[in-house]
């Protein structure tokens, strides 16, 4: 299942947590060769973790992390404008309907279908927030990916080639790249959606997904919050 | 609506001081027709700054009983970049409910929407809309002024850090020479099909450098983009 879970809400999964960090490590430094940090738990985090981003993440059945991405607006502080300004000819990508989108990462393992949910997600997300773009760096072999999963990126610029080629680009994911990416990850539009509603409420949140009643209702089914604390505003 | 936000967002571009940021966002308010708009600036030391359309007894009580340290909208605002609906905040605390009920009294509608905006060096600020509506009509207000709002907060916050002492706005992003072509002759009253044809490419990779044109000039749309270029000095026509 995908899961949408902001920096501060990680302390309650800490087993997802732990495993999106280590697998991390395990994409970044050991198969990428990156020059990550890995911490003595084994834990690659670096200072982007530290600003509050957004995660999404997938959950495997077991509850451990399956694959994940990290988001941060471009109007703050991230990780494209600090560090790979030089891919886009030095000037930095900064809209506010703009977000960064980095460290998207695979458990060994898991094959493209959790990558294509992941994308799916970053569909929701650009929707529902009413985004135009996301912007993100990859390498060759994440290019291969996204291709397979028909969702490929405009590319603003890229250095280096073969597999040490890393790109910029932007996604915008049309109605058919999402109807795609769905197809690939075997996951209705209608379930993804409901995942999204269960993180961040919404519109349609009535008719079966919110528990409780009355004007101010409680939080959503599968929520970790505490029902009662709705009240006024 | 569009045409007069447009009007108003110009008025807040041109700003030279701080009251008209306030005069901009009294119109915003009534083009919306929300009870509230604030834009509210806070420093990492905890100073506060900003505009908005609150009782100004209700700001200077927020002030003095030092209520930052315990709204839970800007808890919210600081731990989340993505806009933030109230109702989904955490204000089942003691404080909390004791600020909320004072809030009420001195005039805060019920239902707000607040945008976080991150900014330069870890600048932080939000901007709020707030009314009295039932939920879903305050839903599909949200769903369908959201975008607008996250740009319209942006705009007072470059705004604001204009006017911040010490603390200089990012540069102007320069357009490509393509993108100044295809500004220049829709300046002129070109049609889209012309431009693409004087400048020997299609009208598709024409909509690729309007849009990256829009987006560097943060303009709402084509015609605003021309605009913003034009009052930049960016093209001359």
């Amino acid at each position: 299942m995908l899961r949408y879970v902001t920096a501060g809400e990680l302390t309650q999964y800490p087993v997802l947590r732990d495993t999106m960090f280590r697998d991390r490590a395990a994409q970044f430094s050991d198969r990428l060769g990156w020059s990550v940090a890995v911490d003595a738990g084994g834990f690659e985090r670096d200072q982007y973790d530290a600003l509050d981003p957004l995660y999404v993440i997938w959950e495997q059945a077991c509850g451990h992390h399956g694959g994940s991405m990290r988001f941060l607006p471009t109007m703050g502080r991230c990780m494209v404008n600090e560090h790979f300004a030089h891919l886009n000819a030095g000037a930095p990508v900064q809209h506010p309907l703009i977000w960064e989108c980095t460290r998207f990462c695979l458990a060994p393992g898991a094959g493209s279908q959790v990558a294509a949910a992941l994308m799916l997600a970053g569909g929701e997300l650009l929707e529902r927030q009413g985004l135009r773009h996301f912007v993100g760096v990859f390498d060759a072999n994440m290019e291969r990916i996204y291709r397979r999963i028909g969702s490929c990126p405009q590319v603003l610029g890229h250095a280096g080639e073969g597999r040490a080629r890393v790109s910029l680009g932007l996604w915008s994911l049309t109605p058919p790249a999402r109807a795609r990416v769905a197809r690939r990850a075997g996951l209705s539009a209608a379930l993804s959606a409901l995942w999204y509603r269960r993180a961040f409420g919404g519109a349609e949140d009535t008719g079966g997904v919110i528990a409780g009643s009355g004007p101010w209702r409680g939080a959503a089914v599968g929520s970790r919050h505490d029902p009662a604390r709705c009240d006024i505003f | 609506m569009r045409s007069g936000l447009e009007q108003i967002l110009e008025t807040v571009e041109h700003a030279t001081a701080p009251q008209d940021m306030q005069s901009a966002i009294e119109a915003l308010r009534d083009a919306f027709g929300v009870n509230h708009m604030v834009y509210h600036w806070v420093s990492a030391a905890g100073q506060q700054y900003g505009c908005g359309t609150y009782a100004p007894d209700w700001v200077a009580r927020y002030l003095e009983r030092d209520y930052l340290r315990i709204d839970p909208v800007v808890q919210g605002c600081m731990q989340n970049f993505q806009p933030q609906d109230w109702k989904r905040l955490d204000w089942s605390g003691k404080a909390q409910r004791a600020f909320q009920a004072d809030a009420i009294a001195h005039g805060v509608g019920r239902q707000g929407f607040s945008i976080p905006i991150r900014g330069p060096n870890g600048q932080f600020a939000l901007f709020t809309v707030n009314h009295d509506a039932d939920d879903a009509t305050w839903s599909a207000f949200a769903q369908r002024h959201g975008r607008d709002l996250i740009l319209i907060a942006h705009y007072f916050n470059s705004k604001a850090l204009e006017f911040e002492p010490g603390r200089s706005p990012p540069p102007a992003q320069a357009l490509s020479p393509r993108e100044i072509d295809a500004m220049t002759l829709l300046a002129m009253g070109y049609s889209r099909a012309q431009v693409a044809n004087s400048l020997s490419i299609s009208e598709h990779t024409l909509r690729d450098y309007i849009e990256s044109a829009r987006l560097k000039l943060g303009a709402l749309n084509t015609t605003h983009a021309v605009a913003r270029a034009i009052s930049r000095g960016l093209i001359v026509v």
